[in-house]
């Protein structure tokens, strides 16, 4: 038996891929649910009323898909280019950190209208510096970003906490590691009025389309996809590696950066240790569940917070431990590298 | 300043050091294996987790240490067969799936943790490895508490080096490794089967891996708690290219890198007040980036390293 | 004959895709024979060999060696059996030495230590019998291709082989070094090895082997005894069809457009090109003759932007410089045909009309103020579509679908579609079948006629002659004197690819 390349890809197969992907994972997850001693149909069920089941808790899987957006695109824009950046989490933290200091400080000088883009860009920013280091280290001493952007989420961590514990303390906060809190005249406007959604969703999905429209539209899309797909072609075709990859990352650790910067200013108001539950690593599976295409991030952020949001309301019903949301993600993403294959590969005998 | 040297002369600072390499020799071998034959294993920092935790929970659920060691050692062969099965045969990115299974590792293991412990305030403890004194070589003054009253599995680490490097340099089998690593298609042509090289290095390099999760709720620490490993696995990977993926080398990294993390723990106690402890904290990995930025000109990597290879393929 | 064969080949098919590679082939090899496997590329002489030795498993029929019935798919029952391969591309690890190159997969793997002294005994040996002279502690990355093929060699005779098929083995050694080897293969015949080499060349096979099978389209399409044939027959049943290469038509050179003066390129310690100048004048082509891995390589490089000279320097369109970037090049009206289409040439994975515009993509014409015009790139592409034959593609084909003549096509088109003054063709024909051949030909001297200035890079002897006004050898990346077609004759050019030129004044 062998692996064979597929001469064309049929579109329903692709298109399939995700869901059958999904398929597999619930139906491997749902045996250990059942070992957990629950019922996997009647645990699903309860997932997705979790989910879904009220005003409430379709705006908490939305406000939860916000942040995995963002994170998601930063994953897609730097896998496309055979970047791999593993360092979302850290680039959130940054983010989110920039933006709580900036919406602390800067809201008594600024009108809300400019203090809101400062924040974001001033997010994206430090996303994208954190990002850039490991990329300049790639291109000049050939060293594997993988393993510095890992690295870097923990001394990102770390300093953070040297942050909250430091100069941004919350003096306020009754001696909890929190950083200062934004002022409430810049926080982001609601979306949903007597809910924690918030217009974040709609920068993240605006993203997403512009990241859509810059790679399948633009020069820069052509040649950066050029760059990731066979470097030594694209060179030769005149497209400089070096610098789009520094773009490439720039984007990367920014959308990352805004990610943190609008889960601050849209939700928490301040930094803690606890702002990210994984959003940059989830951020990597919701971007290879949607096979890398920035509009297919935006539904499988969705389906990676439906999975959050109703795991904690079905562990609370069935005592199933909550931790089986993260079980049935990573499955997810190992599944859906298998189903990707079989879109480009068939199996001879 | 004198105290800050002064550490040096403790015999507790030596001993330390051979303890907190423990877990990164482990680590560094089994990530070094995998890398030898052609395959990174970004799953280590997930297996490290479950190697911690089915140890602590063997022991804990009235198994010996040693039965502990083993059943973590037989888990982590396992994410590594399924890593080497989705890489080698399937050849899918091992960078992606190594982070796949980091992250379904440490996810079943917080939820069979959780599902056979519901939470409680703190975790339960088991009897962790003694120290184990050679006798005769214990009893030599400072030496002998500094580097000879170890806990078994750090013996066995220092062991497991020596073998990996006879294995590797002398034997057919380390040859058939090494070659496969290099050029799989002059394996094959030579009749052995690079597929199945492979994937018994990932298995056992991981079984490996998981032993060094294991050092640390057996003899580190008493008890397992989530995030314990705190990124030794991706330490470990920065280590093998560090050594040049060469065992002699990976066990004198682990220990010179062991060396700076027990001595900056130290050094927090002496330096006084202003300075963040966090500080101390960020050493481990600032110093794996600049190992990795030090060694990446001289490194020799191995050729086909993270080159899937897929038989018959035109 | 009165032995039964040493190998049987019946009815092997082999399909890959929409592909048939090899069609119900069937074949024998007799005892102490030396038969050459003569076909065009692609014919499928190297998938059939891969097959035999184990490396793929074929779709139907099966391999006898000896009488026995190997087991399909495993190349340590072919090896078992006594059949040993030397591959085209040698199967050699650089990092590790000869001696551990030898002796992979010879012991069990279950031994505690590896006995290397019997085996270097053993290896000297071989390599006295057969004068097959290696270091067994040399680092492969040492060695000079004619020492790793020898290596290559000394595996299979190192286990005990008593078939041995050679693919494509003069691929990448001189005329003299060539001879050389086959002196060697008939050593072997006469002490009862029996050999199959692969080839496309016709000489060699006149000179070397007994028998010869004709291999077309994946079919066994004839069998000769060697002494019963001659060139021009083998030629037509090689091709089947009676394709004529163009030939060139004198015509006066004019200005010089491109130079390079006295260029080096070294990287660490290696010299890559030493001290080498040529001109390349307008309607005239210039053709770098070599045996693989002399310099070509840097040499392409070089000339298509992708690297810099550390001394010396390149004179195109009125500047002087070290360097060029493909950027560059191609705003000045250069075409460049990269050595190897499938890594730098196109992108498989992309739309040909994506590839068809990619190193103009930013050109005001496929851009409107950062976005892709998309209607007009694909209007491109329908052109050269058009223009330059390439069957099987609409511009939003998937260009790995193409195959390698039709991709050469789609390569060669976009550079000759905006009529360029200096063309860098680096081996434009490897691995085309005669037909591609002779249209890459066409092209390239249609081009010449319009006035480019054109750089020919190739290994094929009579690719350059047929083409070039000029020649020029290179040799361990240093160049020969420019010598005018009419003077060279092979003889002089077989002594100037083996580095033996008159007057070391490289011009």
């Amino acid at each position: 038996m062998r692996l064979e390349r597929r001469t064309e890809t049929p579109l329903a197969l692709a298109l399939s891929a995700p869901l059958i992907a999904v398929a597999i994972a619930l139906a491997l997850s749902g045996v250990l649910i059942a070992i957990a001693g629950a019922n996997p149909l009647q645990a699903y069920y309860e997932m997705l009323k979790g989910a879904f089941g009220s005003r409430l808790s379709i705006s908490e899987t939305l406000t939860r898909t916000t942040p995995l957006v963002l994170t998601g695109l930063a994953a897609a824009v730097a896998f496309r280019s055979r970047l791999w950046n593993i360092g979302g989490e850290g680039q959130f933290y940054v983010g989110a950190l920039c933006a709580a200091w900036l919406g602390h400080s800067i809201a008594a000088v600024l009108p809300p209208v400019l203090a809101i883009p400062v924040m974001m860009i001033a997010g994206m920013i430090a996303g994208a510096l954190l990002l850039l280091g490991p990329v300049i280290l790639r291109i000049r001493f050939g060293v594997d970003e993988v393993v510095t952007t890992l690295l870097l989420n923990f001394i990102v961590l770390l300093f953070v906490s040297m942050m909250i514990e430091g100069p941004l303390k919350d003096p306020l906060a009754f001696g909890w590691p929190q950083s200062v809190a934004v002022s409430n005249d810049v926080m982001l406007p609601k979306l949903l009025s007597r809910s924690r959604l918030h217009i974040g969703l709609l920068i993240a999905i605006a993203a997403a389309i512009i990241i859509y429209v810059v790679q399948s539209r633009t020069v820069f899309g052509v040649k950066s996809r050029a760059a990731g797909l066979n470097a030594a072609a694209a060179s030769f075709a005149g497209v400089s590696l070096g610098s789009t990859l520094l773009v490439v990352a720039c984007i990367s650790g920014a959308l990352a950066g805004l990610a943190g910067a609008i889960e601050v200013t849209g939700l928490k108001g301040y930094v803690t240790l606890d702002l990210s539950p994984g959003y940059g690593y989830s951020g990597i599976v919701v971007a290879m569940l949607a096979g890398l295409n920035p509009l297919g991030v935006v539904a499988t952020a969705l389906f990676v917070a439906i999975v959050f949001v109703g795991a904690d309301s079905m562990s609370r019903a069935m005592g199933v431990p909550s931790f089986i949301a993260d079980v049935i993600v990573s499955i997810s993403l190992l599944t859906m590298l298998v189903c990707l294959l079989f879109t480009t590969y068939r199996v001879r005998r | 300043m004198m105290e800050a040297l002064d550490i040096f002369t403790t015999a507790s600072l030596w001993d330390a050091v051979l303890r907190i390499a423990t877990p990164l020799i482990f680590g560094t071998l089994g990530a070094l294996i995998c890398e030898r034959s052609g395959v990174l294993n970004l799953g280590i920092e997930g297996i490290l987790t479950l190697g911690a935790m089915v140890a602590w929970m063997t022991v804990y659920q009235g198994g010996d240490l040693w039965t502990g060691l083993a059943v973590a050692a037989f888990c982590g062969g396992m994410f590594g067969l399924l890593h080497a099965f989705l890489t080698v045969p399937l050849g899918l990115s091992q960078h992606v799936t190594g982070l796949g299974i980091t992250l379904f590792a440490s996810s079943l293991t917080y939820f069979v943790y959780r599902l056979s412990l519901p939470v409680s305030s703190s975790p339960p403890t088991i009897e962790p490895f003694q120290p184990l004194a050679i006798p005769g070589l214990s009893d030599i003054p400072f030496l002998g508490e500094a580097l000879f009253s170890q806990t078994a599995p750090t013996y066995l680490a220092i062991l497991a080096a020596a073998i990996t490097a006879w294995v590797l340099a002398k034997t057919p089998l380390g040859l058939a490794v090494r070659m496969t690593g290099e050029n799989p298609h002059a394996v094959e042509a030579q009749g052995l089967n690079p597929i199945r090289i492979r994937i018994g290095a990932i298995v056992v390099g991981s079984a490996l891996m998981a032993l060094g999760g294991a050092f640390l709720t057996t003899a580190t620490f008493n008890s397992f708690f989530p995030t314990m490993v705190q990124g030794r696995g991706w330490v470990c990977i920065a280590l093998v290219v560090f050594a040049s993926w060469q065992p002699g080398k990976a066990l004198l990294g682990a220990l010179l890198f062991a060396l700076f993390d027990a001595y900056q723990l130290r050094l927090q106690h002496v330096v006084e007040g202003g300075v963040p402890y966090q500080l101390f904290l960020m050493v481990p990995y600032v110093l794996s980036i600049v190992a990795l930025i030090v060694m990446s000109r001289r490194a020799r990597v191995p050729n086909a390293l993270m080159a899937p290879y897929r038989r018959g393929e035109r | 004959m009165t032995q039964p064969p040493v190998l049987e080949l019946s009815g092997i098919t082999k399909i890959f895709g929409d592909l048939v590679a090899n069609d119900d082939i069937s074949l024998n090899l007799n005892h102490g024979e030396l038969l050459a496997l003569l076909g065009e590329n692609g014919a499928g002489k190297t998938t059939l060999m891969n097959i035999l030795f184990g490396h793929y498993t074929a779709d139907s029929g099966e391999v006898r060696a000896f009488g026995d019935v190997l087991p399909p798919g495993k190349p340590s029952a072919a090896i078992e059996a006594g059949i040993g391969m030397v591959h085209q591309h040698f199967t050699l690890a650089g990092n590790l030495s000869v001696l551990d190159n030898v002796m992979i997969g010879t012991e069990g793997l279950g031994l505690l230590n590896s006995a290397r002294r019997p085996a270097r005994r053993k290896l000297a040996e071989l390599a006295e019998r057969f004068g097959l002279q290696v270091d067994p502690d040399a680092m492969i990355s040492d060695l000079s291709v004619g020492e790793r093929q020898r290596v290559e060699i000394l595996k299979a005779l190192y286990r005990d082989a008593r078939v041995l098929i050679l693919d494509e083995p003069t691929a990448v050694l001189t005329r003299i070094e060539a001879d050389k080897l086959f002196e060697t293969l008939r050593t072997m015949t006469k002490t009862g090895l029996s050999l199959i080499f692969i080839s496309h060349k016709l000489h060699e096979v006149m000179a070397a082997s007994n028998r010869v099978v004709i291999l077309r389209g994946g079919k066994v399409v004839a069998e000769r005894n060697t002494a019963e044939t001659d060139r021009a027959e083998l030629a037509e049943l090689m091709v089947g069809r009676r394709v004529v290469r163009p030939k060139r038509q004198d015509q006066r050179a004019g200005d010089t457009v491109f130079s390079a003066r006295n260029i080096s390129v070294t990287q660490g310690e290696r010299t890559l090109l030493d001290d080498v100048s040529f001109e390349v004048r307008s309607g005239e082509i210039l053709g770098i003759i070599g045996v693989s891995g002399n310099g070509q390589a840097t040499l392409g490089k070089l000339t298509c932007g992708l690297a810099e000279a550390t001394q010396g320097d390149l004179t195109f369109d009125g500047r002087t410089a070290k360097s060029f970037t493909p950027h560059d090049l191609v705003e000045s009206a250069a075409g460049r045909i990269p050595e190897d289409r499938n890594t730098e040439g196109a992108i498989g994975e992309m739309a040909v009309w994506e590839n068809s515009v990619l190193e103009r993509i930013s050109e005001p014409r496929f851009n409107r103020r950062g976005f892709v015009d998309r209607k007009a790139c694909r209007d491109y592409a329908a052109e050269l579509i058009r223009r330059f034959d390439i069957r099987g593609a609409t511009p939003d084909t998937g260009t790995r679908l193409l195959s390698g003549g039709n991709m050469q096509k789609m390569i060669l088109g976009r550079n000759l579609a905006s009529t360029p003054k200096f063309i860098v063709a680096n081996q434009p024909t490897r691995g085309l079948d005669e037909g591609a051949i002779a249209a890459v030909h066409t092209e390239l001297l249609a081009a010449r006629e319009a006035g480019a200035a054109i750089l020919l890079i190739s290994e094929d002897l009579d690719e350059v002659n047929a083409l070039s006004d000029r020649i020029q050898a290179i040799v361990k990346g240093r160049l020969s004197a420019p010598v005018a077609a009419s003077e060279a004759d092979s003889r002089r050019i077989g002594l100037m690819m083996a580095g033996i030129w008159e007057g070391e004044d490289a011009a």
